[in-house]
């Protein structure tokens, strides 16, 4: 191709190009010159981001036979089917790095990657489908958004998609409580009971606080990431409590206030011994999802054999039908 | 999978069921044409057993909400590309022909419609 080939690629001249594109905010594409290690976070990230999207079906999932009206289980398997639809956009952008997404299925079920952990919390009453949609999704979204300039462009043209379809899943939950809180005693109880759970594992998903989180350096310069943990985390919290005002719910937090000062809510610690512990699989649900995961990919081998099967033998027959014609 | 223990003979054409398919679905892309009088737009991609599932997988995967009027779906081995490097010498045959472009032509102010 040109003069330089035999001497093999100028590693410096490559990467210096690479650093000026991510910093000019210039996309890098699947088949450009990317450093190993920009390459590597971004598979563990967006595989991770895959794994809980689809992990993230189960716990709705569980509600679809019981939801209350034909409406509500309409809607609920729109929003499982978008999460299937979101684990499929991101495995398609891991793919454009060079793994096959089969391989990824194998490694989240031999736990050798993870998943969010906000998923290894159990759904115990129909509040949590609300719950879910308002606060899960809701935390899914502000850190999402901000993805949708991340500088790898399969990966921000995946988010994109995907938060366009997140403020369905918002607002359907939000709309759930409404109407929950405008029911009887026993249902706003429900309700509250359902926010006192989820509130905290929903400020934890944003990740570990600044201080404790390696990753958060390399990867808001590589523009990966766009902010960091308690920054993002900081705004969620900002964002939700006037939505819980809106709704009549307490969060369950004595030391959540607006401080004049800052311009913002001051919140209690975070329980980060939790958070490793769920991380670490000691959830209350993680040994259940992986289970299910697993139970999910070995049972539908026949269905995949099936269709390979079918596919041959259609495109034996079209080539003897060629063949006699 | 061991390929060691695989000593059944494989009749060509025909599948087979020796408890360790793990056939690998081909790559196929993805492209989508929002609206009449748009043209396709590359979307994403998928794995597919074949043409017509690809098709209706893309539709599930894609066109959730009405996103499009037409989808192609095309094996990814079946495309050819440019190399990588987008500064690459194979566009540099466009590089130094401004005068292909209108704004290398002065015109004076005074002539209208140009």
């Amino acid at each position: 191709m040109t003069v330089t080939e035999d001497q093999g690629p100028d590693l410096a001249a490559l990467e210096a190009d690479f650093d000026r594109t991510v910093a000019a905010e210039g996309r890098v594409e699947p088949r450009d010159w990317m450093p190993e290690g920009y390459r590597k976070t971004l598979i563990r990230q967006i595989a991770q981001h895959a794994h809980s999207e689809i992990i993230g079906m189960q716990p709705e999932g569980n509600w679809i036979l019981r939801a209350p009206s034909l409406r509500r289980k309409a809607i609920l398997l729109a929003k499982v089917q978008d999460e299937a639809g979101h684990g499929l956009y991101l495995y398609s952008a891991t793919e454009t790095l060079g793994v096959d997404r089969g391989e990824l299925t194998e490694k989240l079920i031999d736990s050798k990657q993870k998943y969010s952990s906000i998923f290894n919390y159990p759904t115990l009453t129909f509040a949590d489908i609300g719950v879910i949609g308002w606060l899960v999704d809701g935390a899914a979204i502000v850190n999402q958004v901000p993805l949708c300039r991340s500088s790898y462009g399969p990966y921000a043209r995946a988010m994109v998609r995907i938060c366009k379809e997140e403020s369905f899943h918002q607002r359907q939950g939000f709309e759930l409580l409404q109407t929950l809180m405008a029911g009887t005693d026993a249902q706003r109880e429900m309700v509250q009971d359902a926010v006192d759970r989820w509130w905290w594992p929903s400020l934890m998903m944003f990740g570990p606080a600044d201080g404790d989180s390696p990753n958060t350096q390399q990867s808001m310069a590589w523009r990966i990431k766009r902010h960091t943990n308690d920054e993002l985390r900081q705004r969620y919290v900002d964002m939700t409590v006037p939505q819980a005002e809106a709704l009549g719910v307490t969060l369950p937090d004595p030391e959540l206030r607006w401080n004049d000062e800052r311009e913002a809510h001051d919140f209690g610690d975070i329980d980060w011994d939790e958070f490793m512990q769920v991380v670490k699989g000691a959830g209350p649900c993680n040994a259940q999802r992986l289970a299910n995961r697993r139970a999910a990919h070995e049972n539908g081998q026949w269905v995949r054999d099936a269709a390979t099967a079918y596919a041959a033998k259609q495109a034996a027959r079209a080539s003897e039908g060629a063949m006699s014609a | 999978m061991s390929m060691a223990d695989d000593t059944t003979a494989h009749v060509e054409g025909e599948p087979r069921f020796d408890g360790t398919p793990k056939a690998v679905w081909p790559l196929y892309e993805v492209f989508v044409r929002g609206k009449r009088g748009l043209n396709h737009v590359h979307v994403g991609s998928l794995h597919a057993p074949d043409d017509t599932m690809a098709l209706h997988n893309a539709r599930n995967l894609y066109t959730r909400r009405n996103e499009g009027v037409s989808i192609w779906v095309v094996r990814g081995d079946a495309i050819t590309a440019s190399s990588p490097d987008e500064k690459d010498p194979f566009f540099a045959p466009a590089g130094d022909k401004v005068y292909r472009h209108p704004t290398f032509y002065e015109i004076p102010d005074n002539v209208p419609h140009l």
